[in-house]
């Protein structure tokens, strides 16, 4: 049981948080031939942009409003409607995403009013989807802003079954949380077909942001989950919620269509995977495949290798809370002492991390922290890599940004193949580590003496 | 704001800036205020350009004021390199909430500062203003002000927030703050006759450290770069140069002019991409120290330099030359570098196909067009389906390009080369220009391509994306030339002002019925080159073309 704690400075140092919405963007970039659009100053869209791009190393779809000093004072409705009519005259998307901003917000943009009046003026944009979702950066964190926006579209696209409808039994929904990768997504969806199951990913990055070549150059999403298909998603036999952050998204499904779910609070490691399996197992009436039976023997075989390089760990980990709870619980099964964990945002999962206490703050809590309490094992994101210097301790990158090593989008931490090669990864590092900086010398178990005692008095000279 | 919208007036009288030249007295009051169409992909604001400008000052903590989205998104991702501090890598922002907004930011950015000061003591702390307190109206410029008086330490205020302009007003913006606050307030140890600034230069990739040590030989003393490695103290006492350099095209161009009007130290414009604009660079630094009273034999040393140098780089290069010949490049590249780098290529015995000139100002545009002869051929606005078909053509065999495009040629199977500001290698000076025709050597020669090129053997010949999308480009050629009238059209529709959506033919269609001569008139009566303005060179060139326009009437 943790205790969360929320540092009052006023600097923050060496940022670990991102901003809602660009989380809100990411996750409209996981619909097919969609085009997010941040409602703002064109800087926060580029910025946005940036990061996405070195991260995904992929051509990433998202536009901006482009309010200037003065359309924020006058409000935004022109902007909004000339974005809308411009993005669907160049583009053609099935689908526009619009997360609003600080600056927006604060001037109060009624966003929802302006795009029913710009449907009223423009006849061909009358049908176009288009969802907004309000994501003000001067609160929450990109987590959050992920999980609004899944619930919008929920909200927005999904369509309530007719009465007494009959469910779809071999149909399921997947709602992933932003910590989970497009090959975690792969690695769930190759799981879930394997029990004779249709999945539905809402949104699906695997299908838009996995590096694959596309077939056509197209300035929007390349792949990712249809409008039709989400419009479907009501009449699913039942919809498997991935990271409390989607438990609104959930529920907002299941109060719009009746479809039930089931909350994996955790994914990576035994355990969870084990729960998932005996969950598909039973909605499915199909017994666990001979394949993941194997693959389960795998995971348990490199869990007692593992356990000696990961066990007696130090660790210091700085991630978005679904992400911190799942990765951070793995390792303490493994025998890690998770000593400092700090996270961007609140949220239920914390206060069960394996830990005295969860810090809301900042990369220069995570490294203080960690200096001061010995850690010897560094989880973060990219922008740890300047603590991770000064620490000397070994790095293991996980989450968004991850700007400076490839395969961030492949970084697969679920099922028992996932967790296995995670294990893999990070033992493999510690050993390397301990290869570069940890071999014992004559000097390693020396006792220190008394100054002066006993140093310099067998020289040479003096033996003569 | 009052005094922020006169900086902004102000900068954009800056003599020195073509752009602005060409612009009526009230077209310069709106200025670079006129953004970018909503629902357009967005370039950086002037906050990001004010931090590109100044964040290369390694010693100086850079406080963002302003939400997470401002700094939590962007923090340590410039090229940059330090030879000393890491300060200046560490991000520091207000990161302020709903409570900041409705009671105001200033107390916080105040606290902010006496923490940075606390626990960090750098020597200066500069105070980036963002959209959203300047919205709210917190007055970052007295909070610095009660600050730098109570903590004994110059607190510089940026004001720069995103929503007045984009990223070039930024770096502009960023000049100012130095002129205003920094740039004399401090005395050098000592002065040299051979003490000069650069302006304008960031040290990417440690870039200007390929040139540095020539500097060493010749005993001139680097007195103050702005802002690539620069130190707070040198950049305080920089005035006391006695010539400068301004390397970034116009980014800085209000600071060289300034630092000559009130300091009377002449500059020039130089670069030192390709060997031959090195060796000018060289030549122009010797020649202004000289005439401000450095011995003469400044000249002859440096030229027996340049003649050793440039002597080992073609020595290196050569043996490149047959290798690259018939090869050619598609070059684009936003603006500043662009005609410094065709010069390289051009040395290289590269052949250029085109080059984009989307962000270029007009100098930049003539300088590509003397460099390349009447046969430049200037892509602007390419798709990037017509650029994927322009490199399967083999009209080019690699592309140059910032990040962005990135993409699109790698996923076209064609060999790529990153020269944007996030690229990992240094290409400035002699062996900055060896190095980029190594690169290119390697990237271009790589066995990779031929692979990844290879269908998958189960594909039918001709199913690929890559012949279906050649085939239908080609289909729509041979479309357009059975039918002028369609190919007109096509013509007439090709978009010539991005910012306020004017293509082609309205444009000759305002010229030839109101007989428009200028680019003034052609704005009144269509609205072209009413946004950024970058496009003005291509109306000017509608214009020129406008007897012949009349006479196929
Ligand atoms: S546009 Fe404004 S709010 Fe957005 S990143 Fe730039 S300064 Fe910050």
């Amino acid at each position: 049981m943790a205790t969360i704690t929320h540092l009052k400075k006023a600097c923050t140092v060496n940022p670990l948080k991102m901003s809602q919405p660009i989380g809100g963007a990411l996750a409209f970039m996981g619909l097919r031939g969609s085009m997010p659009l941040l409602h703002g100053s064109q800087g926060c869209t580029s910025f946005g942009l940036v990061l996405f791009v070195r991260h995904f190393k992929e051509a990433i779809p998202l536009q901006t409003t482009a309010m200037s000093e003065v359309a924020t004072v006058l409000g935004g409705y022109d902007n909004v409607e000339q974005a809308i009519l411009n993005i669907h005259k160049r583009t053609k998307p099935e689908i526009i995403g619009i997360c609003s901003t600080g600056v927006t917000e604060t001037k109060g943009d009624d966003v929802e009013g302006y795009i029913r009046m710009v449907r009223e003026r423009n006849p061909e944009v009358a049908d176009l989807p288009i969802v907004y979702v309000s994501t003000p950066d001067f609160k929450d964190a990109f987590q959050d802003g992920w999980a609004k926006a899944v619930t919008r579209m929920v909200e927005a696209l999904v369509h309530r079954p007719p009465p007494g409808a009959v469910r779809d039994r071999a149909r399921v929904n997947v709602l992933p949380g932003c910590h989970l990768t497009p090959g975690d997504l792969d690695e769930l969806r190759t799981i879930i077909e394997d029990f004779g199951l249709r999945p539905s990913f809402l949104p699906d990055l695997a299908g838009s942001l996995d590096g694959h070549i596309p077939d056509e150059f197209t300035p929007t999403t390349i792949g990712g989950i249809g409008v039709d298909e989400v419009a479907a998603m009501g009449t699913a036999a039942w919809t498997l919620a991935l990271g409390e952050q989607m438990r609104p998204a959930a529920q907002a499904l299941h109060d719009k269509a009746g479809v039930p779910f089931h909350l994996f609070q955790r994914l990576c490691g035994l355990g969870p995977t084990d729960d998932l399996m005996m969950f598909l197992a039973e909605i499915s009436g199909r017994p666990v495949p001979t394949k993941y039976r194997r693959q389960r023997g795998q995971l348990v075989d490199a869990m007692l290798d593992g356990h000696f390089h990961i066990g007696g760990r130090t660790l210091a980990i700085g991630a978005e809370p679904d992400l911190l709870a799942d990765v951070g619980g793995m390792l303490h099964g493994m025998g890690a002492r998770i000593a400092v964990a700090v996270t961007t945002t609140h949220s239920p999962v914390l206060a069960d991390v394996d830990t005295g206490e969860v810090l809301i703050g900042d990369l220069e809590d995570l490294e203080r922290l960690a200096a001061e309490r010995g850690c010897d094992l560094l989880i973060t994101h990219s922008h740890g890599r300047q603590a991770a210097a000064r620490l000397g301790i070994p790095f293991f990158r996980m989450g968004i940004p991850m700007f400076d090593r490839l395969g961030a989008g492949h970084l697969t931490m679920v099922g028992y193949r996932g967790a296995r090669d995670l294990i893999f990864a990070i033992s493999n590092l510690v050993m390397a580590d301990h290869e570069a900086n940890h071999e014992p010398t004559p000097d390693t178990w020396r006792t220190p003496h008394e100054p002066g005692a006993v140093a310099g008095a067998w020289t040479e000279g003096e033996i003569a | 704001m009052s005094s922020l919208s006169a900086t902004i007036q102000a900068v954009f009288d800056e003599p020195g800036c073509g752009k602005n030249a060409n612009k009526s007295a009230a077209e310069r009051k709106k200025g670079c205020t006129k953004q970018l169409q909503p629902g357009g992909a967005a370039g950086g604001c002037a906050f990001d350009g004010a931090k590109i400008a100044l964040q290369p000052l390694t010693d100086v903590a850079h406080l963002v004021h302003g939400p997470i989205a401002c700094e939590g998104n962007s923090w340590d991702n410039r090229g940059a390199k330090s030879s000393g501090s890491a300060l200046w890598r560490t991000g520091f922002t207000t990161d302020i909430n709903e409570t900041d907004i409705v009671f105001g930011g200033e107390k916080r950015l105040y606290k902010a500062i006496r923490e940075i000061i606390e626990k960090y003591d750098p020597p200066a702390v500069f105070v980036y203003q963002t959209c959203l307190p300047a919205m709210t109206g917190d007055d970052i410029n007295a909070v610095c002000k009660a600050a730098a008086a109570k903590f004994g330490k110059p607190v510089i205020p940026i004001n720069s927030p995103g929503f007045v302009g984009p990223k070039n007003l930024g770096n502009k913006l960023a000049g100012e703050a130095l002129l205003d606050h920094v740039i004399g307030t401090e005395e050098p140890a000592y002065t040299t006759p051979y003490d000069i600034n650069i302006i304008g230069e960031y040290n990417l990739s440690g870039e200007l450290w390929q040139v540095k040590p020539l500097l060493d030989e010749l005993g001139i003393r680097i007195l103050s770069c702005i802002s690539g490695d620069g130190k707070y103290h040198e950049v305080a006492s920089s005035h006391r140069a006695r010539a400068a350099m301004m390397v970034c095209s116009k980014a800085m161009i209000n600071v060289a002019r300034k630092m000559e009007e009130r300091y009377g130290i002449p500059f020039f414009e130089g670069s030192f991409y390709g060997i031959g604009d090195t060796s000018d660079s060289l030549r122009e630094i010797a020649r202004l120290l000289v005439e401000r009273g450095a011995p003469d034999d400044l000249l002859a040393r440096t030229e027996t330099v340049i003649a050793r140098e440039e002597a080992r780089a073609w020595a290196a290069i050569a043996p490149y030359k047959p290798r690259f010949q018939g090869k050619k490049v598609l070059l684009i590249t936003g603006g500043v570098k662009s005609w410094s780098v065709v010069a390289a290529l051009q040395e290289a015995g590269l052949e250029l196909v085109g080059t984009s000139v989307k962000k270029s100002t007009k100098e930049d545009k003539e300088r590509i067009k003397e460099l390349m002869g009447q046969d430049a051929h200037m892509i602007e606005d390419m798709t990037p389906r017509e650029m994927y078909k322009m490199l399967k053509d083999a009209r080019a065999d690699i592309m140059l390009s910032g990040g962005r495009s990135q993409f699109i040629a790698l996923k076209a199977a064609m060999p790529w080369l990153d020269i944007n500001q996030e690229r990992h290698h240094a290409y400035m000076g002699y062996v900055g220009m060896v190095r980029l025709v190594e690169e290119i050597s390697k990237t271009l020669f790589n066995p990779v391509w031929e692979q990844v090129r290879r269908p998958a053997p189960w594909n039918v010949p001709g199913d690929s994306w890559q012949d279906k999308a050649i085939a239908q480009m080609d289909a729509e050629a041979a479309a357009l030339a059975a039918d002028p009238v369609r190919a007109e059209v096509a013509r007439r529709s090709r978009p010539v002002c991005v910012c306020k959506n004017v293509n082609l033919g309205t444009i000759e269609d305002a010229v030839r019925s109101h007989a428009l001569a200028t680019v003034a008139e052609v704005k009144s009566h269509t609205n072209a080159t009413g946004g950024c303005g970058a496009c003005a060179v291509r109306v000017e060139e509608i214009l020129a073309a406008g007897p012949a326009l009349v006479a196929a009437e």
